[in-house]
């Protein structure tokens, strides 16, 4: 069992908290910062996007977010680095377009966040038919690869992906790309009913979950709620890193109330 | 025989889960209506009536003379209704779509070709669609928005990274990412995941057969050489594969826009590197971390860091042979056929048109060469009147 898949299964919670955010949003240091919040907001484990000049499966927030990584000169290796200095203290999965792993050279880019420490590695553009390589090196390697599960995957897709899972399944709460959503789908409990009986593998559920009420409505169903667009929006919004790091601590404590 | 999804190391599908069921259900609609005779009936019945097919392979006398090279051959594609190739592709798409019982169709579009071609079989099908374009084709294609408009079809801005069809693109799949399960995505070149690359190459695919029938009835033999524009490189598909088992050769032209040297150019073949881009593996312009590089071209056809999987292995491969023209030799190109032959091409074509004025010189008299002229002119009057001069 990976060190994810234990965190999991040893959890005292309903559901374990994972906030998400750009490395290297709003600059390098400020994301340190932002890591911290999420630390002190009682993150469980934190997703940590590599920006990339083409995010298809993101929505405007998150868009913007990586744009502004990127003029920033920010870089594959730069978001490594930063992981590398919080995964002793916190689990960390990087969020990554296979186009950035692919011109690192695969095994070398799984080595690389083997070494800083990474625990997962998840490719939002990269379904299981294609990533055989890339899976064989996670496991050689001895790194979670996170795979991703649509509302839309037929019983067969799901057996498939579920085979060659570890860590936890990320399952997208809707079909479509990243961003805060006002109600989650009606549909989400059977779709997460679909995937539990397919897989001992835990649960976590994304995209669109931005509020307490959803990620409590989603711990009745999964071992796992991720956070991202929301987060972002509150740096957005703040007038200084400071007051947006706590406004997100607060955020974190009170999602964490409905999740404990 | 089931649909190709790589050719070589290239193609794929490199998207997120929620669209593969979608792929997986057009290749399957595909698989069982390609041959089938009440579709094909009705797909000849719409290219031939419709469309306007079969376009002419047009001896270019004047512009043979004038080059004092080879016999040239243009295939008139920018006499198809919308002026370009691009409706030989969607009236069979949207015919798909209608077969597949959706409700929405959406696209990307450059020069806006596409997007004209696609409203206008939306609206002979019926069916709501929406157009994403960037703000900067927008601008320098106004008159293809125009049309959109009149046609129908809601126009979406966009206004992320390069303004251009790249981020077009972008958009347009993450609407179907959104939508998948009503909403058909017509994709507009041989690229994309699979079975995109293979479904438009195979409906493009009727014009090298024209092509290579007329060439046949009109000089009694095969041509020496093709030559097509790549954008994303489906004008020279839909040439080229009818030939491919022929001893002719082939030449896709890429867009060197201000030099390759200068960076800013769309030569993803030429100056590119393997990647993944908007679902595929090809070649891609692209820095050392993996980050696409915005492309450039006075067209906006061919302004696109990425090209067709097929053309990445037909490179590889040695069948087909990949140059580029700047800007600046499209642009007198554009001048020169309309003087000598009174076709106004699109900037696109042009770069066609100025790789032959380029080698005329390495064919004898007796050579035959066929030059895909892929779209006409009408929609890059204005941009080459500013170039040009002849308007501020
Ligand atoms: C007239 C014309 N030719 C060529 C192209 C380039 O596309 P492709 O390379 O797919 O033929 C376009 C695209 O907009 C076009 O409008």
């Amino acid at each position: 069992m990976s060190r994810l898949e234990e965190l999991f299964k040893g959890r005292s919670k309903k559901a374990l908290l994972m906030p998400y955010t750009t490395g290297g949003y709003p600059t390098v240091k400020d994301c340190r910062q932002v890591l911290e919040a999420f630390i002190a907001g009682g993150a469980d484990m934190i997703e940590l996007g590599v920006p990339f000049s083409d995010p298809l499966a993101d929505g405007p927030v998150v868009q913007a977010s990586t744009q502004q990584a990127l003029d920033q000169g920010v870089t594959p290796d730069d978001v490594l680095q930063l992981a590398s200095e919080f995964t002793s203290r916190v689990p960390v999965v990087l969020m990554i377009y296979y186009n950035c792993v692919f011109a690192y050279g695969v095994d070398r880019f799984v080595e690389a966040a083997a070494a800083a420490g990474v625990d997962g590695l998840i490719v939002p553009d990269l379904p299981v038919d294609e990533g055989e390589e890339f899976i064989d090196a996670c496991r050689a390697r001895g790194v979670d690869a996170i795979l991703m599960v649509a509302p839309t995957s037929p019983d067969e897709r799901i057996e498939l992906i579920a085979g060659s899972a570890s860590g936890f399944i990320y399952c997208v709460s809707v079909a479509g790309v990243t961003g805060a959503r006002t109600s989650l789908s009606e549909q989400l409990p059977d779709f997460l009913w679909r995937v539990r009986a397919r897989t001992d593998v835990p649960l976590a559920v994304g995209f669109g979950v931005s509020t307490s009420e959803q990620a409590a409505e989603v711990a009745r169903f999964a071992d796992g709620v991720i956070i991202g667009s929301r987060l972002i929006s509150m740096l957005d919004e703040a007038p200084d890193i400071g007051d947006g790091c706590r406004t997100i601590v607060k955020f974190l404590k009170e999602v964490n109330e409905v999740l404990n | 025989m089931t649909i190709q999804s790589r050719f070589g190391p290239y193609g794929g599908r490199y998207v997120p889960e929620t669209v593969i069921p979608a792929l997986d259900e057009l290749a399957a609609a595909y698989e069982r209506l390609k041959d089938d005779s009440g579709f094909r009936a009705e797909l000849n019945s719409l290219l031939k009536d419709f469309v306007g097919r079969p376009t002419p392979l047009y001896f270019a006398g004047r512009l043979t003379e004038k080059l004092g090279g080879p016999r040239i051959y243009l295939k008139r594609e920018d006499l198809c209704h919308t002026g370009a190739h691009k409706i030989n592709n969607t009236v069979g798409q949207l015919l798909l779509a209608a077969e597949m019982g959706k409700k929405r169709i959406i696209a990307e579009t450059g020069a806006g070709q596409h997007g004209v071609a696609t409203a206008t079989a939306a609206a002979l099908f019926g069916i709501p669609c929406v157009i994403y374009m960037g703000i900067k084709d927008i601008a320098r294609q106004e008159l293809n928005v125009v049309r959109m408009k009149l046609l129908g079809a809601e126009v979406v801005p966009v206004s992320s990274g390069s303004q251009t069809l790249k981020d077009a693109m972008n958009d347009a799949i993450r609407d179907w990412v959104g939508n998948v399960e009503h909403t058909y995505y017509v994709i507009g070149s041989v690229a994309g995941p699979a079975p995109y690359p293979a479904l438009v190459r195979d409906f493009q695919s009727i014009i090298g057969r024209e092509a290579r029938r007329q060439v046949l009835e009109s000089e009694g033999r095969l041509p020496d050489e093709l030559v097509a524009c790549v954008g994303g490189g489906s004008n020279a598909m839909g040439l080229f594969a009818a030939f491919l088992d022929d001893q002719v050769s082939m030449t896709g032209v890429e867009a060197a826009g201000e030099g390759l040297d200068s960076g800013k150019h769309g030569a993803s073949i030429e100056r590119g590197q393997r990647g993944v881009l908007h679902g595929s593996m090809s070649y891609i312009l692209q820095d050392a971390y993996g980050q696409i590089i915005e492309a450039h071209s006075i067209s906006a056809g061919l302004d696109y860091p990425g090209v067709g999987p097929e053309h990445s292995w037909l490179h590889d491969e040695g069948r087909v042979r990949y140059d580029s023209v700047t800007d600046a030799e499209a642009l007198a190109a554009f001048t020169l056929l309309s003087e000598t032959e009174g076709i106004i091409p699109a900037l696109e074509s042009s770069h066609a048109i100025a790789w032959i004025v380029k080698h005329a010189e390495d064919y004898g008299k007796d050579g035959v060469v066929i030059v895909n002229l892929s779209g006409r002119g009408d929609k890059d009057v204005h941009q080459a009147a500013r170039a040009l001069g002849i308007m501020e």
